[in-house]
């Protein structure tokens, strides 16, 4: 479900807030920066409420961050729902047994690292990121979620970037996003 | 041997502990009814645990523009036992993984202290409770671990959370500091913007070691003018120092490991 919530007073504080950074990191892209939403307390407050306000009382064990700006997001929310955090991060950066899922860059492959442990079997998760641009990125978090079998609920991000079609590649995953980017 | 407690300025009281340590190369991890799993094999060594720490509440920060920021005017602690009760539950869910990194190091991971909701609000609660009302308007965060615990505290004090990043991460125009590794440089970068001359603003990472970092994370911000009132962790290595390095800046941190 897409939840794009144009009748929300605060959704309009916070688009504004968030600022548009040409050519980087290369030529041609532009760049989604959501320090600037940071800077604004009310707007950052706004941002994680809307989160909250979705998924309290849902029985979300799992809070997953995607590092490092789904680091920024995902705490405040597990902290308000009382779900566990767990980072995924790039390879190496986790101390102790992990399970790793490569994926695919536009040029090379990445790879995205869980500990071993940190989600049991029929915890029910959020995927949590500032941007959903092809996908690839959320695909490796759900597949590292589900191969430990958590029920992924949902991937929730702040921005979404429809014209890369990262909702689709989630082959059927529901996404949240507040703002939308064309 | 790890030792709780909450330090301020350099008046720092501690308390002797006993803990008992894991095996050397064995690392456990907690299950969600604070118990431990263990790998899957017939030995069952001994649980890591914290044991019979205690801690020591500094006295409150200074008011906003007071001299009492500075370490003269700073009240010596008189010896108070005071144990807050939630020290140790964050305490015991930090794991240590031997040789991580690299051999020789013992890894303080407070991946775990996340997965206990109530360990990880109390870790917050600790903060706040301490930041609140003290005219802070600056929470910086030390990628990465730095992005976990600042933003809550920043939300729950009403101050804008600064990332403070490695290089190349920051889109759009940044100020870099240079510091010092064991071996070579690296550098830390701010937007430029962010934050003004005058304010007064908080650093946070998980864990400090040497303190080269934080010390780069300070004049990052000294730089622009900002006031930085203190540094902040959940973890704190004495043997290495850091708090010297950090000079007429205080450190506030939850746990002391050494």
């Amino acid at each position: 479900m897409s939840a794009y919530r144009e009748k929300d007073p605060r959704i309009h504080g916070i688009q504004s807030r968030i600022r548009v950074v040409p050519n980087f990191p290369k030529p041609g892209i532009m760049f989604q920066d959501i320090t600037t939403l940071l800077l604004d307390p009310k707007a950052f407050k706004d941002t994680v409420d809307l989160f909250v306000e979705r998924y309290r009382g849902k029985n979300i064990s799992v809070v997953a961050g995607i590092e490092a700006r789904g680091f920024i997001f995902g705490p405040p929310i597990a902290l308000e729902i009382g779900a566990k955090f767990v980072p995924l991060r790039k390879p190496k950066k986790l101390p102790g047994k992990v399970i790793s899922e490569e994926y695919e860059l536009e040029y090379g492959r990445d790879c995205l690292e869980m500990h071993l442990g940190a989600v049991e079997p029929g915890d029910r998760a959020l995927v949590v990121d500032d941007l959903i641009a092809t996908g690839g990125t959320l695909c490796a978090a759900m597949k590292l979620l589900e191969r430990v079998g958590a029920d992924v609920v949902e991937c929730t991000c702040v921005i979404e970037l429809p014209d890369l079609k990262g909702r689709e590649r989630l082959n059927g995953k529901a996404l949240y996003v507040l703002v939308e980017s064309h | 041997m790890r030792r709780a407690l909450i330090l301020y300025s350099s008046n720092p009281i501690y308390s002797q502990l006993s803990t008992t340590r894991a095996p050397p190369g064995y690392v456990v991890f907690p299950k969600r009814d604070g118990g431990w799993i263990p790998p899957s094999s017939s030995y069952q060594p001994p649980v890591f645990r914290m044991r019979n720490y205690k801690c020591t509440l500094p006295p409150p920060l200074g008011s906003v523009g007071a001299a009492s920021d500075s370490v003269a005017n700073r009240p010596k602690m008189a010896s108070q036992d005071e144990q807050d009760p939630r020290i140790s539950k964050i305490s015991s869910a930090i794991r240590v993984i031997p040789n991580f990194p690299k051999p020789g190091i013992m890894f303080q991971d407070i991946t775990t202290l996340l997965l206990d909701t109530k360990a990880f609000r109390d870790t917050i609660d600790l903060f706040v409770e301490r930041y609140r009302g003290k005219d802070i308007s600056v929470v910086a965060g030390i990628e990465a671990r730095g992005f976990i615990f600042g933003p809550p505290i920043a939300l729950a004090i009403g101050a804008k959370f600064v990332p403070m990043r490695k290089p190349n991460k920051l889109p759009g125009e940044v100020i870099s500091e240079e510091y010092s590794l064991e071996y070579g440089t690296d550098k830390m970068e701010m937007h430029v913007g962010a934050v003004q001359a005058g304010e007064r603003a908080l650093i946070i990472d998980d864990l400090i070691a040497t303190g080269g970092t934080l010390c780069a994370a300070i004049r990052l911000l000294e730089r622009v003018g900002v006031q930085v009132v203190e540094c902040a962790c959940v973890i704190e290595l004495p043997e290495l120092k850091g708090r010297e390095r950090l000079g007429d800046k205080p450190l506030f941190v939850l746990v002391s490991s050494d």
